[in-house]
């Protein structure tokens, strides 16, 4: 049992890895914290499973186009929404939280809840690890968790576009005469952000089912993880979503699946009273407290 | 005979400031008429309402209370995402003396307001010092997690609540009593703001570091202001518990944290009087929406978006104008 429970934690901490990417990205470079995050997961999703039904595309064709739509939904919002109240931090997160809110509650009024709304597993099959019976889309969400914060890493470090965005987070306004385009890059932070939460989605709905609730989980889940690694910190980001994977999992197998939440809730709490820039992000200290 | 327009605000203002003397009649209502009007429709509409409508005043005036609390958290610099934390405290508060104590409402619900203002400033005494977003990440998650505990540690009747409250005298009592204490709230944090100490808190909103340098303990001053700004909050709580007869999980939805805000937007972050405003014309308008049930927080979502874009200083301030901007027609000498 309990060389299971360290497995599931492990795939548990891959998942809010995945879940996280896209919120740190967006806000380590252009400082936005998109609260509207869940939502555009939840959004991809039903996308997905609408053009699968409602089209019958193949599910990789509908979960291209899914993503995409969600990339240009996020430049979108940021275009018209936060550019104009761009650098006024409260006004941003309650605009973006605004919009999400606005999402996720159509979803609900639709009453698109149940079982038949989720996306197909890649593959069926199942094994044994470590006497534990692991299906292979849980491995999936392992490989493509370790490809993408890879693939990230690469982007962000060796491709002129990934250092553009390095260097606006860093200081925007040097960057700025450099010739680097700040309003350019912050509807594609934005809009990148959208597209990782809609590849999450795309590998991780298939393990449980689309709901609107599910979004506000994802948002809390997403801030968990960014809140206790360090905002804007892709290291932190790793090392927390281990934290939280394995402290989430061992709860709910040892105390009761009822305060799974509560642990990373108390976790935000702490880490926010204690030291608000988190284990990994950069200290601020003026910034954030006084 | 020539004529010239003048305007009006402008000799009542440089005589009504310091020295208190208006000339006429019409002057005095000039001043008068935006603070009189509004109390005296609140103070009379009851009188001509159905039952029906009489409940819908009363959730406005709840509403308007939570949005003036967050109004006034929001003018010493904490922007709260979370008014269900106070609103909740309160109601549980209240709630829990009158089940397990059998205590009559016209106790626990002044012993709620100050019980549950005390609870959520002891709360938050550890988070004061964070600034700006992180103050408001932390108010969002303590009420959610508040859910959860109660969800999991099954205190004060779990997920069924506490049920069998006793009902306040129903009819007008109920409605004076809270249209009484929003108007006393609006008049008073009106005033209140405008005094050395409203200054002190707009002072840490501005620049948290100079006031500092003055030699203010801002710690202290954000403190009263939780405190004030919460017992507000809880006894709207404690007030709804009674009225429902009924408290449990949803008093900490995200209804009661995000209409609050929705209002004060609307009406204008930052004069107290918007955040009234604002709820007087949205309550009224989700509850002729009913029919479209949750869509009604798809309506609050946007309109949100579209205030804080494109009328980021609300309705109260542009009224507040164009009263100031009145002109009258006046005969030219000679």
């Amino acid at each position: 049992m309990f060389a299971g429970t360290l497995v599931f934690a492990l795939i548990n901490s891959f998942i809010l890895i995945l879940l996280a990417l896209g919120f740190n990205l967006t806000f380590g470079i252009s400082g936005v914290a998109n609260f509207a995050y869940g939502a555009l997961y939840v959004m991809s999703a039903y996308m997905s499973w609408a053009m699968m039904r409602l089209l019958s595309l193949p599910f990789w064709a509908s979960a291209a186009v899914s993503i995409a739509i969600t990339m240009i939904a996020g430049a979108l919002m940021y275009r018209f929404v936060l550019l104009r109240v761009r650098g006024q931090a409260l006004s941003e997160v309650i605009a973006t939280f605004s919009i999400g809110l606005a999402i996720l509650e159509v979803f609900r009024y639709l009453g698109l809840v149940g079982f038949e709304y989720t996306l197909p597993v890649f593959s069926g099959e199942s094994f044994m690890i470590a006497g534990a019976y692991v299906d292979m889309q849980r491995i999936a969400v392992v490989l493509i968790g370790l490809m993408l914060v890879l693939g990230l890493w690469l982007f962000t470090h060796f491709t002129p576009l990934g250092l553009a965005f390095r260097g606006i987070a860093q200081d925007e306004r040097t960057a700025l005469t450099f010739g680097i385009d700040s309003d350019r890059l912050g509807v594609l932070s934005v809009s990148f952000g959208a597209g990782l939460a809609a590849v999450a989605a795309t590998i991780i709905i298939p393990l449980g089912s689309i709901a609107p609730d599910e979004g506000y989980d994802v948002l809390i889940k997403a801030l968990a993880v960014c809140i206790i690694g360090g905002l804007g910190s892709t290291g932190g980001v790793i090392v927390a979503g281990f934290i939280i994977g394995f402290a989430e999992r061992f709860t709910d197998t040892y105390i009761g699946s009822h305060w799974t939440m509560i642990v990373s809730l108390a976790a935000i709490l702490l880490v926010l009273a204690i030291k608000p820039s988190g284990l990994f992000g950069r200290q601020k200290e003026l910034e954030e407290r006084i | 005979m020539k004529k010239r327009r003048e305007r009006i605000d402008r000799g009542i203002k440089v005589r009504s400031e310091d020295i208190y003397a208006l000339c006429s009649w019409r002057e005095m209502l000039y001043l008068a008429g935006p603070r009189v009007l509004p109390a005296a429709v609140f103070l009379l509409l009851p009188l001509f309402l159905g039952v029906y409508w009489q409940k819908v005043m009363l959730s406005v005036a709840v509403f308007a209370l939570l949005a003036m609390s967050w109004d006034m958290l929001a003018q010493s610099g904490m922007i709260s995402l979370g008014q269900a934390l106070f609103f909740g405290m309160g109601a549980y508060v209240s709630g829990v003396l009158n089940f397990y104590f059998g205590l009559p409402p016209w106790i626990t619900i002044p012993l709620a307001t100050a019980l549950g203002g005390a609870l959520c400033t002891i709360v938050l005494l550890p988070v004061l010092r964070l600034r700006g977003i992180y103050f408001s990440m932390v108010t969002l998650i303590i009420p959610l997690m508040l859910v959860r505990i109660i969800e999991a540690t099954k205190i004060f009747g779990g997920t069924e609540g506490l049920s069998g409250m006793t009902p306040l005298p129903a009819g007008l009592i109920e409605v004076y009593l809270v249209t009484g204490v929003f108007l006393a709230v609006l008049f008073g944090l009106r005033r209140l703001m405008e005094t050395d100490y409203g200054l002190v808190l707009k002072g840490i909103r501005d620049n948290d570091r100079s006031v500092t340098n003055a030699g203010i303990n801002i710690y202290w001053f954000k403190t009263q202001a939780l405190f004030i700004s919460s017992a507000i909050g809880a006894f709207a709580g404690a007030f709804m518990t009674h009225i429902y007869m009924f408290v449990g999980m949803p008093v900490f939805a995200l209804d009661y944290s995000i209409l609050p805000i929705a209002a004060a937007v609307v009406g204008g972050v930052g004069t107290t009087a918007g955040a009234a405003l604002g709820a007087v014309l949205l309550v009224p308008l989700s509850e002729a929406l009913r029919g479209i049930g949750g869509l009604r927080i798809v309506m609050y979502g946007l309109f949100l978006v579209v205030f804080i874009v494109a009328v980021p200083e609300g309705l109260f301030d542009y009224i507040q104008r164009k009263y100031h901007q009145m002109e009258r027609w006046v005969e030219i000498d000679k």
